[in-house]
């Protein structure tokens, strides 16, 4: 008799306190899955080139991977060399986004630009930024100018698009309300077309962000721009194995961040927006 | 009538524009590196013979089509995989969000020392490799935001696990899935091209690089051009595809968005 209130007083918080520490569970499990999952990766590669299953002139031991990236980070060169992409990648970048944002507002909202833009757009767009490497080389040579006009090139065009979706996507009745309202062109693009607008140059930003890091990679690998792709090219031609991998875990590391980043800068934007609208509505 | 001269003054009017500007700034042109256009088709059928085109054109766009094809093979197959074991893609995430991130042209070099540069099976293993991860990661994402309702209909209606996954998995996730291939098709493209920039070789952009450091400069522009034909007539193929095989999503989305 004097147990039932012990058994009794559970059930009545227990209903949703086990689900919520199973669902914390499971993503703690994730969490210890995806670390397992890369252990067995850099441990399968190990044993792979440790046992010469694979030849361990062409892939080197996970370890001596990882010793060669710890030397590299006490030298000079490798900061300056990352400091050269990461600045060559954020300046294409930054002026893609701005051209695209531009241009998008103009021609999107200008539905003659629109029409009689659209067949010039969907041809320039896919044509391969690769294609400009020679042209780029007779005009600005090893120059940072040539990563920049690749990457500007590749990255403007994801960013054009969805802008022009996005300002395609504006509510007609918001609009119109605000032209009745007496709103001049400036107020609406910044306080109607820019709010749709947002999602889309935010989705715009993470494309661009990785494009940008493959074309100013590619730049620098092929062309010989300054920065790290360069400093894999000369790793590799001078048969330094494990410093190629090293490099090359470090770029794909800055490929994972800018990922995050960009991604992180998205979530918040689309907080942002769905919040707006749950309020309104 | 006159609604089509409209419509073709829309399709065609800028760009007829633009290619009569570049025709007319170029005309007198004496810069090396901006030839005249008049110039840059007078080359073109001279430069791209059919000598060129069996032994430089066709060998690239073979190794972009089986590469391709490869990473939509496996990426399919493996996404799938991934996709439905929720223990597997917990295991598998944060590599592939690794592999995903590497930019695909330092696989090159990577490659390089394992198959040489020469032959055609390190280019092949490149495209294929830097295709893979967009087509892999959107399998993966397009098979575990099917929904639920779909998945549990077809178990009461007791279909096979083949059935299932070939009539309600795969046609749920190829959305998706064309997603991944269109951003893979276009870092095929770059990485056709660039794979065949180191040591010597043949190919399309082997070709214009060579070129380009003989200072043959309108043969350069013409493949310039060439390649950039070849983007657009890929994208052009790939959207005719996708149409076909997605009309049903199309017509879907068409109606929820009038609803």
């Amino acid at each position: 008799m004097s147990s039932s209130p012990a058994t009794l007083a559970p059930p009545a918080s227990g209903g949703t306190r086990p689900r919520t520490r199973s669902r914390r569970a499971r993503r703690s499990r994730d969490v210890w899955l995806g670390i397992l999952g890369v252990l067995i990766v850099l441990v399968g590669a190990e044993i792979l080139s440790r046992t010469g299953i694979v030849n361990p002139a062409f892939l080197p031991p996970v370890t001596e991977m990882y010793a060669s990236l710890f030397q590299m980070l006490g030298e000079g060169w490798f900061w300056e060399n990352l400091w050269l992409t990461v600045r060559g990648w954020a300046i294409g970048l930054a002026a893609a986004m701005a051209l695209g944002i531009v241009v998008g507002f103009i021609i999107g909202s200008v539905p003659f630009l629109r029409a009689f833009t659209n067949s010039t757009i969907e041809f320039l767009r896919p044509i391969p930024s690769v294609a400009l490497i020679p042209l780029v080389v007779l005009l600005f040579g090893t120059k940072p100018a040539s990563a920049f006009l690749l990457v500007l090139y590749a990255a403007f065009w994801p960013v054009l698009v969805q802008v022009l979706y996005g300002v395609a996507d504006v509510d007609p009745v918001a609009r119109d309300t605000a032209r009745s309202y007496q709103f001049g062109p400036l107020r609406i693009a910044r306080s109607v077309i820019y709010p749709t607008a947002l999602p889309y140059i935010m989705t715009a930003f993470r494309l661009a962000a990785a494009v940008a890091l493959i074309l100013e990679i590619t730049a620098e690998l092929v062309i010989g721009v300054p920065g790290l792709g360069k400093q894999i090219g000369i790793a590799q031609s001078s048969a330094n194995v494990p410093e190629t991998y090293a490099l090359v875990i470090v770029v794909g590391l800055i490929g994972v961040a800018v990922n995050l980043m960009a991604r992180f800068v998205e979530r918040k934007a689309l907080w942002w927006h769905s919040s707006v609208r749950g309020e309104h509505s | 009538m006159t609604t089509l001269l409209k419509r073709a003054f829309m399709l065609l009017g800028l760009p007829i524009i633009l290619v009569a500007a570049w025709w007319f700034a170029s005309a007198g042109s004496t810069s090396p590196f901006w030839p005249p256009l008049s110039t840059i088709l007078e080359a073109f059928p001279t430069t791209w013979t059919m000598d060129r085109i069996v032994g430089d054109v066709f060998p690239s766009l073979a190794r972009l089509g089986i590469g391709f094809a490869l990473a939509v093979l496996v990426g399919i197959v493996a996404g799938t995989a991934i996709g439905l074991s929720p223990t597997l893609r917990a295991l598998a995430e944060p590599v592939l969000e690794f592999f995903r991130a590497v930019p695909p042209p330092v696989l090159v070099p990577i490659i390089a020392l394992f198959a040489g540069y020469t032959g055609w099976l390190g280019k092949i293993v490149t495209i294929a490799l830097g295709c893979l991860w967009p087509i892999l990661l959107n399998t993966v994402e397009g098979v575990r935001g099917l929904e639920p309702v779909l998945g549990d209909t077809a178990k009461s209606y007791q279909l096979s696990r083949w059935r299932r996954l070939l009539f309600v998995v795969l046609p749920g996730a190829s959305p998706r899935i064309f997603t991944g291939a269109r951003q893979a098709l276009s870092i095929g493209v770059i990485l056709m091209v660039i794979s065949e920039l180191f040591g010597a070789n043949r190919g399309l952009g082997a070709a214009i690089v060579q070129f380009q450091r003989s200072f043959a400069i309108p043969q350069m522009w013409t493949g310039i051009i060439l390649l950039g034909l070849i983007g657009v007539l890929l994208a052009a193929i790939f959207k005719v595809v996708e149409n076909r095989m997605l009309a049903w999503y199309v017509g879907q989305r068409q109606i929820e968005r009038g609803v």
